[in-house]
């Protein structure tokens, strides 16, 4: 109940979070209902962050809570309040792209790109868990990210790849 | 998509969310919200408060842990979520058939969100975690107002969204007991491989002396209203030799005995197919691997 709330003109309550997202805190209002990836989106302008079923079955607004892939849509702000989100904005901490996403353009992992975002999200987090990751355990690994291209091949095999493994290129 | 507007607690304790809960008008539990949200932009839910657990779970460490209790058994946190469940050693080490469960749920963000006790109030006929904790005997502790209670799992039910659980109650703990189960195991049949919803589910824990069933308890799900036990099916079996014979006349009454509708995703015929088949394979695998 220590929320921090004002309300605005029209009665509505706005809360005061804050919310590290790439490792820069970010201190806002919000509403109850706005969810994680609006306040990415529209607040922060992380348009990176894709909005795809929002009803949590499609993966495109996946993102990292605490290291953790989940689905930003399906996640109030107010939840993800003092939690630490990585986006694909975030995915490298270098002015080069990070290993996977250089692995998804050379391996044209990426076609309409609407599922990239969330997918690399998805493989970045598996990769920490589990850093040699089989062909099996990569395709579970991104089956909450839905390719409407259907893709998924050279999404696995760019993901196997930037795991270290050999991989023939066709 | 829109989510209408609503009012958001997040109490301390317990007791908060239970006084909230009575307190205020059309008011619901949000904890991994992976049910509550999309119900809300679908307009099937329309609270006006949503009490949130995220300062509770904080408080009290119980609600998201997963530990061995002498003398009372596995005890897991209401608010684990289903990916804790899968990556527990010491659930996995005792029944990892319950980890099982929990990973043939949905995807990996959905499995990193929503929780046991969402997976059991919902009383979706089709969740994945109650045959399997009904096979294994679990109870579930549900505090209110006035205190705790704990009941057995398999009376929470009364049909498909609706269960025993008073309007102040919370889903805090569900305990394994310790028993004289061997095995269990729990096979699901969806249409995919992972985001599938059960099309039929089968649980079974069974007690082995040498090969000869002493005691079993099937549970099967998405086949009636809600999770259901099958007494003829097990009382046929108990007391009887694993063989194959006994097996298949065993599912030919487990066959019978469930009662399944037609919808979408499949006819009843072959959901009783289905629970056939999968019977025989729960009760091997319960028999070969023991909780594994």
């Amino acid at each position: 109940m220590s929320e921090k709330f004002l309300l605005d003109d029209n009665g509505i309550k706005r809360f005061l979070v804050t919310i590290n997202v790439n490792g820069i805190d970010y201190t806002k209002m919000v509403k109850a209902n706005t969810l994680l990836a609006s306040f990415l989106r529209d607040d922060l302008d992380l348009t990176g962050t894709k909005r795809g079923c929002e009803l949590g079955d499609c993966g495109s607004c996946t993102v990292l809570v605490d290291g953790k892939p989940m689905n930003s849509c399906l996640i109030l702000a107010l939840e993800a309040d003092h939690k630490k989100i990585v986006t694909i904005e975030g995915v490298s901490t270098t002015d080069d792209l990070d290993i996977v996403q250089e692995k998804f353009l050379e391996f044209g992992a990426i076609q309409c790109g609407y599922c990239s975002p969330g997918m690399i999200m998805s493989a970045k987090a598996l990769l920490m868990r589990n850093p040699h990751p089989t062909y099996e355990e990569i395709a579970d690994g991104i089956a909450g990210n839905l390719c409407r291209c259907s893709g998924y091949i050279n999404i696995i095999r760019a993901i196997l790849s930037a795991s270290g493994q050999e991989v023939e290129n066709y | 998509m829109y989510l209408p507007d609503f009012d958001y607690y997040a109490p301390e304790s317990i007791g908060d969310v239970c006084r909230m809960l009575t307190e205020y008008e059309d008011s619901m539990i949000l904890s991994g919200g992976t049910d509550v949200l999309p119900k809300m932009k679908n307009a099937v839910l329309a609270p006006k408060t949503l009490i949130s657990l995220k300062r509770v779970i904080l408080n009290e460490p119980g609600m998201k842990s997963i530990s061995y209790e002498e003398g009372r058994g596995m005890v897991i946190g209401g608010a684990c979520t289903h990916n804790e469940l899968v990556f527990s050693e010491v659930l996995q080490s005792k029944y990892a058939s319950v980890s099982h469960a929990a990973q043939s749920i949905a995807a990996n963000q959905v499995r990193h969100a929503g929780t046991i006790a969402g997976n059991i109030i919902n009383a979706v006929p089709s969740a994945d975690l109650p045959p399997i904790l009904i096979a294994l005997n679990a109870s579930v502790t549900l505090v209110g107002i006035n205190g705790a209670r704990s009941l057995s799992l398999e009376s929470l039910f009364v049909g498909p969204g609706k269960t025993v659980i008073e309007r102040d109650e919370v889903l805090t703990e569900v305990v394994i007991p310790d028993q004289a189960m061997t095995g269990s195991a729990y096979f699901k049949y969806g249409l995919r491989k992972a985001g599938a919803l059960a099309t039929v589910g089968v649980a079974a824990a069974l007690q082995m002396e040498g090969n000869r069933i002493l005691d079993i308890r099937l549970a099967f799900g998405a086949v009636a209203p809600v999770p259901m036990r099958a007494p003829q099916t097990e009382s046929f079996l108990k007391g009887k030799e694993a063989t194959e014979e006994n097996l298949e006349a065993a599912a030919a009454i487990a066959h019978d005995e469930c009662k399944p509708i037609t919808d979408f995703r499949a006819s009843e015929e072959y959901r009783r197919d289905l629970v056939g088949v999968y019977s025989k394979r729960a009760i091997r695998k319960a028999i070969a691997d023991g909780h594994r």
